[in-house]
């Protein structure tokens, strides 16, 4: 990590460039790598150790003429194209490759966080407790991908028998799976360990509960449509790169104690220049154009919020990034920092304005009910629909 | 907490009478002054601290009256009282009716989440944290909000297409709801202090946590209560037997221990509690299927702006007579025997709470000893705190809720025809023709009579 930092504290106006679409949230991190040296004081808070640079041997070699800053700018730069590319392309790919990359996604977010908290407490080797981890991932993903599943291909799974049952008693058996998991908990308890693994019960738990359903909201998001996908996803970029840029150039009232680089001057040249990009981007959709006003207009005002609670996260645990998957950026996490209230956001704003209820599930729902309440509510139904002239009136007869 | 330790210390051989006809929770109160002396020597006190000693809040008067009995008995009558007073108080909010206890029901979940949020305070010397306190209520009334309004438009359905800014609330409902969380997601990032950081991320975790557990648990508890008071009764019940016959049990018979976390409990307890359970929740079914103040779901009448329950009983409530197995018959010489379904329903309840429900204990009880407190709180005198009393029934919430979803009920079928009267007209259209067809192959629709077109 000291690596890193003196890197930052050198490159002062290379950072500038090098986190085009990092957005000042790099420099940020650079800058407050630097300052952060003088904090130290707690010495009940273990550094996490510092993970060597893995840049492919690739690009090593290839940049390997150039000084160290400019090395940096250029792999930050590539990888950054690489990730653009890699977006554009599983969008080509489908819905069902995106599926999977979401989970992937999830996984890999999933992972960070609980090595992280495997590092701060040292607790690398509670018995049970990276099982347990694992299995409660597992447990919350099955719930939440059988409740899509079910809902999305309704069809599939009445014809087969063993889906249906699963299907059927799908909340019992997760349930069930769950207070497995729990039991396993109680059962690990060691003496020594107590707090330590209430800590870790507790970290797993909000980790699933950040990252997992967030997760599934995009997917259910994905399931509206591609462009609840993509759009939200793009704004959220743009609004990176954009801020970045107008701080660069007109950069000159701090926003926020937390992340010393972001400016007033660059939220709003953001917040203006990505309402102009929904815009731009949805000109020949009409009335989604609306939304994707109200979409920008969140990513660029609320989605930063994400990325300062996770840079307080980042320094209350005294960690420069949330891994090191990619090089020059840091882990998944770092890139999707933003994201996740946003996603939470689309959906929120979906089920409230845009779409009603999903009328095959209704229909599942209408069948499985009573004879007697399937008549009153034949009988409402009737009378909603005659009043509003969709029945003609001699359907009284009936 | 040194001179509760003692006075259960000190009493040993006694103090098991102490627990008279209250829950075996009490055992891990026993064993934990003998715990405590082996923990001080194992843990680390480096940065656990301890929580102080709160004051004995034993009210005035009954303190007068036992004056002339020695501390274990005073003890021992402290904790029988109290134990009689919340089972009457029980029984009178369930007399009072619906409402009441989902007011208690929400009291409840109030002090439960004060409770550890004071403990999480108190561990964390982060009493003074600023914001902190304020955004922990603000994060408990949104979720409170965000559920509340989700049961109360489904129950409510009439009440609430009446009303106008009703209306507007609830079709809106989850926008506002998340709006609401998002402030207090934003106060909470404002709030960061540069030397706070952790500390300021364990709290916002912990309340997280503990939100998580208590809320969405008493919603359950209250969407189970909407269903038929039966559905809230019989799973308390259960579990109160459930402690009352294990300790009972363990008491008399209790040999081998059960789990280290838990010295006191002992197998024998274990089974014999299982066992005592299952035959009290047949015959408590039983007893509580004859009426339909229990059995009827609670609905809200808009005419008389009252709950009301009052229903034909479905077919869990009717007596039907089941065919006892060849091998059973052979023992008892019955060949039929007439019983409530229901009762089929509190068996797979009672077994749930025997076997799986002592596992909330434990990790309530883990978690007492990572924190070093002895209760959660002082709020029942000679019992400790709400959460002490309710951590078993948590787990059996959830489970009672479950299984309502999966095997009994089907879906509500005044929130199905809200969200029909929501869609588009085609969409209604198509239903409204795919239902007179199934009610017609039903048969309870006079077949079709030809429509000129």
């Amino acid at each position: 990590m000291t690596e890193l930092r003196h890197r930052g504290a050198t490159d002062k106006e290379l950072q500038h460039q090098n986190s085009e679409d990092k957005g000042s949230e790099t420099e940020a991190k650079e800058r407050d790598g630097a300052s952060d040296n003088e904090t130290k004081a707690d010495p009940g808070v273990p550094e996490v150790s510092v993970t060597a640079d893995d840049t492919p041997e690739v690009l090593n070699k290839a940049l390997s003429g150039l000084s160290s800053r400019w090395k940096n700018w250029w792999v930050r730069g590539i990888l950054t194209l690489a990730m653009i590319s890699f977006f554009f392309f599983i969008i080509y790919l489908g819905p069902m490759v995106l599926m999977m990359i979401v989970l992937c996604v999830q996984i890999k977010c999933f992972h960070e966080i609980i090595m992280i908290g495997y590092s701060v407490y040292h607790s690398y080797h509670l018995p049970w407790f990276r099982t347990l981890s694992w299995y409660f991932l597992l447990c919350v993903n099955y719930f939440f991908y059988g409740e899509t599943v079910t809902d999305y291909f309704f069809t599939l799974v009445q014809r087969e028998e063993p889906l249906r049952i699963l299907s059927k008693y799908h909340r019992f058996i997760s349930f069930a799976l769950y207070l497995t998991g729990f039991c396993m908990f109680v059962l690990s308890l060691v003496k020594k360990h107590y707090r330590l693994q209430f800590y870790m019960f507790g970290w797993t738990h909000v980790t699933l509960l950040i990252v997992v359903t967030q997760s599934h909201l995009i997917i259910h998001n994905l399931f509206e449509g591609m462009i609840w996908f993509i759009v939200p996803i793009s704004c959220v970029i743009c609004n990176d790169i954009m801020a970045y840029m107008f701080g660069f150039f007109f950069g000159r009232t701090p926003l926020i104690k937390l992340s010393p680089k972001k400016t007033w001057e660059g939220f709003i040249g953001g917040f203006f220049s990505t309402i102009v990009f929904g815009i731009l981007t949805t000109v020949k959709l009409y009335p989604f154009q609306i939304h994707s006003i109200a979409l920008s207009s969140f990513a660029s005002i609320m989605g930063p919020f994400g990325g300062f609670f996770a840079s307080g996260f980042k320094r209350a645990f005294k960690i420069k990034d949330f891994a090191n998957t990619i090089p020059g950026h840091g882990g998944i996490m770092d890139r999707f920092d933003c994201q996740y209230l946003m996603a939470t956001f689309v959906n929120v704003y979906i089920a409230s304005f845009i779409r009603g209820p999903n009328p095959s599930k209704v229909i599942q729902q209408l069948l499985a009910l009573r004879p007697d309440q399937q008549l009153h509510i034949f009988n409402s139904l009737k009378a909603h629909l005659t009043e509003k002239g969709l029945l003609p009136a001699l359907e009284e007869a009936a | 907490m040194t001179e509760l330790r003692r006075r259960g210390g000190g009493g040993d051989p006694d103090s098991t009478e102490n627990i008279s006809d209250k829950e075996a929770d009490g055992d891990d109160r026993l064993a934990f002054p003998g715990e405590g002396e082996g923990e001080t020597e194992g843990d680390s006190k480096a940065d656990t601290p301890d929580v102080p000693p709160s004051a004995d809040n034993t009210p005035q008067c009954l303190n007068k009256a036992l004056e002339g009995l020695s501390s274990r008995w005073k003890n021992w009558w402290i904790r029988g009282i109290l134990s009689l007073t919340m089972i009457i108080g029980f029984f009178l909010i369930i007399y009072l009716g619906p409402i009441m206890l989902i007011l208690v029901v929400m009291g409840v979940q109030i002090k439960c989440f004060h409770e550890i949020i004071t403990i999480g305070y108190r561990v964390y010397h982060s009493y003074d944290l600023p914001w902190f306190r304020t955004l922990s209520w603000y994060f408990l009334i949104c979720v409170n909000y965000f559920f509340y309004g989700e049961t109360v438009a489904d129950y409510f359905g009439a009440l609430v297409q009446r009303e106008e800014p009703l209306q507007f609330l609830v079709r809106y409902h989850r926008f506002i709801s998340f709006a609401l969380y998002l402030a207090g997601f934003c106060m909470f990032v404002l709030s960061l202090v540069k030397k706070h950081y952790r500390l300021q991320f364990y709290m916002f975790a912990w309340t997280h946590v503990t939100l998580l557990i208590v809320v969405t648990q008493s919603h359950l508890v209250i969407q189970n209560l909407f269903e038929g008071m039966i559905w809230f009764i019989v799973p308390i019940s259960i579990v109160i037997c459930n402690d009352i016959m294990a300790y009972l049990f363990g008491f008399f018979f209790g040999r081998t221990p059960l789990i280290k976390l838990s010295p006191k409990k002992t197998w024998e307890g274990f089974i014999g509690g299982f066992f005592a359970t299952v035959v009290f929740s047949f015959f408590f079914a039983y007893l509580l299927s004859q009426y339909q103040y229990f059995v009827c779901p609670v609905e809200y009448n808009s005419e008389t702006n009252r709950f009301a329950v009052e229903c034909e009983p479905s077919n869990l409530f009717m007596i039907q007579e089941y065919t006892l197995p060849a091998v059973v018959q052979n023992a008892v010489r019955w060949k039929t025997v007439n019983l409530y379904p229901f009762q089929i329903h509190s068996i797979a309840l009672s077994s749930f709470a025997s076997l799986i429900g002592p596992f909330g204990g434990f990790f309530a009880s883990g978690f007492k000893r990572a924190f070093k407190i002895k209760d959660f709180a002082d709020t029942i005198p000679g019992h400790g705190g709400i959460m002490d009393r309710f951590d078993c029934q948590y787990l059996m919430a959830t489970f009672v809720h479950v299984y309502i979803a999966s095997f009994i009920r089907g879906p509500n079928p005044s929130k199905v025809l809200q969200q029909l009267l929501v869609l588009q007209p085609e969409q209604q259209l198509s239903i409204f023709n795919t239902l007179r067809n199934h009610l017609r192959e039903k048969g309870m629709l006079p077949p079709a009579v030809e429509e000129a077109q």
